[in-house]
């Protein structure tokens, strides 16, 4: 996904979406609306009570699918239909005690089962993720490790040396949410990350308009957005007025992450 | 060396470690070089033991309740902590952590609160040292704590409601985390419990250690002052209990006993009771026995006592129940409102909801425990409940 794009001289745009909202069942159809609308890919979150790493809008939206629900398998089966409904890559995101309750193990095989293809556990630092990582890479798995603008050099290189398969470039200092300016980190974030390694690097957190987008994708491999779809999600009346909503949205998105031919 | 723990991951057996999002983790490394610096260093050590003394009124006395010993047949003593400056044994760390933010050149604290001690705590440590101080609270603990809210705004601090989940401890350190997540770079978190990610659990316990310390050279064993055959304390998060059992860990000759929260009963599920009850998890960036379900969601623990309605505990009390270092046990809210009663009426100390919860267990225990001399670490005082109890007998 990563080289396709590069060679298109273009980031890839990965909504996120919490599984099950506005309801289990539509859930599956807002990502196939995104994808239509030119999404590469989708972050899938699984709910977590106490998510650390995550604003009002997308701990609304966890409660939500809670209390109507959604287990990590129920999060599973419709990230399976996604995959399969628009055969894009399929990345879960979620925190590390339901995985670890689980069993690291077979929370991977699930997710491989599922057809997602790759695992971002938002309180996972490099220090605690040598288990996690050996069982992702033993199913040809992919698991995200992240940069922060306030990451060290000593840090970098143990990410780095880790072999992610791509680093979660976290743009703002702050938990998921909305931003008014587009981020002052990124470009400083991605150069340092550039200097010591290839690996595709994947920016989200405060970015959530098209101008931020593209900021980020002229500099990055990928560019998620969060709160600024699942909002979306949560304000619209109707399924039918959020899939309306989320296919402008990623539209406009999609456009912004193709870098302008120089 | 079972004691010799964290090591470098901060884990203590399979517990602790750092489970925090990146962007702490350079905050948390910088506070775990600042801490072992400072802890190395005599000026700090003697810039503490000041404050500790002049300011906080250490060494708190042992007090031999007599009245209370003759009723339980046993020899009954008090670690008075409800006598520190503030009225519990929080000031201890958050001087301490006070401290530690100035010498890091951080102008500004955050702060969770439970039952409101250590928000007090924290708020008295950053008027002293002319530091910014916010302090999440749960919705439902400000309502049952009114009295600590209007001191630590009495003291400058702003404090901040927290109506996510229950709107109790639990969702209090979780809002200061996220707050700490946008503001690390000039704001540093003291956290009021030997919890959190690494280096906390490890600091904390460092800074409150010295309750068991000043234990050991009061009731030394010399004529007057019987050495300690148990050693009783109440466990939320657990810092009093770790403080005054630290130095005691692996005595052969004194047992120690932490008591949790049965809130309403075991068996009604609405109970504090994270070890005695709960399994291994993450919580607040630590592996520690926490209250959760069969999906690894954290579940709402219940107590009468806003400091012990916490879902988790600290990481070395993992490591100490699973060593079998300390024996955990737990009361309900009934029990420890009629051990409350009890020393009001016998002593004349009104205690802290959660220091009732262990001498309840003594109360209950003291046949077993006849002619033994016990410790009871008397936490805080209990001037915070008054309103809550009175609203029982509405």
């Amino acid at each position: 996904m990563f080289a396709t794009a590069r060679s298109e001289n273009r980031a890839v745009l990965l909504p996120y979406l919490t599984a099950g909202i506005p309801n289990p069942r539509d859930s599956v159809e807002l990502f196939v609306a995104m994808s239509d609308a030119g999404a590469d890919g989708f972050e899938v979150g699984i709910p977590y009570a106490d998510p650390l790493m995550d604003g009002p809008i997308i701990m609304e939206a966890g409660e939500q699918a809670l209390a109507s629900g959604v287990t990590v398998d129920v999060a599973l089966d419709i990230a399976s239909q996604v995959a399969s409904r628009t055969g894009k890559p399929v990345v879960m995101m979620t925190y590390v005690n339901p995985v670890l309750r689980m069993g690291v193990g077979t929370f991977f095989d699930k997710v491989n089962n599922a057809g997602a293809c790759g695992v971002i556990l938002a309180d996972l630092p490099v220090d605690e993720a040598a288990p996690f990582l050996a069982e992702a890479v033993q199913r040809g798995m992919g698991l995200a490790l992240f940069a922060a603008p306030t990451t060290d050099a000593a840090r970098l290189e143990a990410v780095v040396a880790a072999d992610p398969a791509f680093v979660y470039a976290i743009a703002e200092v702050g938990v998921t949410g909305e931003r008014e300016k587009a981020s002052a980190n990124v470009e400083g974030l991605a150069s340092r990350i550039r200097d010591r390694s290839d690996v595709p690097i994947v920016f989200g957190v405060g970015i959530s308009t098209p101008d931020h987008a593209a900021k980020a994708a002229k500099v990055g491999d990928g560019v998620i957005v969060g709160t600024a779809i699942v909002r979306r999600v949560l304000e619209a009346d109707t399924t039918r007025a959020a899939t309306a909503e989320l296919s402008k949205a990623v539209k406009e998105l999609a456009a912004a992450v193709r870098r302008p031919s120089t | 060396m079972k004691l010799n723990r964290p090591d470098q991951a901060g884990r203590f057996g399979a517990f602790g470690g750092s489970f925090a999002p990146e962007t702490l983790m350079p905050a948390l490394g910088g506070l775990e070089s600042a801490f072992t610096d400072a802890w190395a260093d005599d000026t700090f050590h003697a810039q503490l033991e000041h404050l500790l003394a002049t300011f906080v009124g250490r060494p708190t006395p042992v007090y031999h309740a007599e009245r209370m010993s003759r009723r339980l047949g046993i020899d009954l003593w008090l670690k008075r902590e409800d006598l520190a400056h503030t009225g519990a044994h929080k000031i201890n760390n958050t001087v301490a952590q006070g401290l530690l933010t100035k010498r890091m050149g951080k102008p500004r604290v955050i702060a969770e609160t439970g039952a409101g001690q250590h928000g007090v705590a924290t708020a008295t440590a950053c008027a002293l040292l002319g530091l910014e101080c916010a302090v999440y609270m749960g919705e439902k603990d400000i309502e049952r704590q009114a009295l600590n809210v209007y001191r630590m705004r009495l003291l400058g601090a702003e404090v901040i409601p927290v109506s996510t989940g229950a709107g109790t401890l639990k969702d209090a350190v979780s809002a200061a985390l996220r707050d700490w997540v946008a503001s690390v770079e000039t704001t540093h978190y003291i956290i009021g419990s030997v919890v959190g990610p690494h280096p906390f659990p490890w600091m904390v316990r460092e800074f409150q250690k010295v309750i068991g310390e000043e234990l050991r050279t009061q009731l030394d064993g010399s004529p007057g002052h019987p050495a300690p055959q148990t050693i009783v304390a109440p466990v939320g998060g657990g810092s009093n209990a770790m403080g005054v059992f630290y130095p005691y860990a692996g005595d052969p000759d004194v047992d120690l006993v932490g008591v949790e929260a049965a809130g309403l009963g075991i068996s009604s599920g609405k109970h504090g009771a994270s070890l005695g009850h709960g399994s291994p998890g993450v919580l607040h960036g630590a592996m520690t026995y926490m209250l959760q379900d069969d999906f690894g969601q954290v579940l709402e623990a219940h107590s009468i006592s806003a400091g012990l309605d916490y879902p988790g505990v600290g990481p070395e009390h993992s490591y100490f129940k699973d060593e079998e270092l300390v024996r955990y046990e737990s009361v309900t809210d009934d029990e420890a409102v009629e051990a409350f009663h009890l020393l009001c009426r016998l002593e004349g100390i009104i205690p802290a909801l959660e220091s009732s919860h262990a001498l309840a267990w003594i109360i209950r225990e003291s046949v077993a425990l006849q002619d033994r001399t016990v410790v009871l670490n008397l936490s805080g005082r209990g001037d915070k409940d008054v309103q809550q109890i009175a609203a029982m007998y509405d």
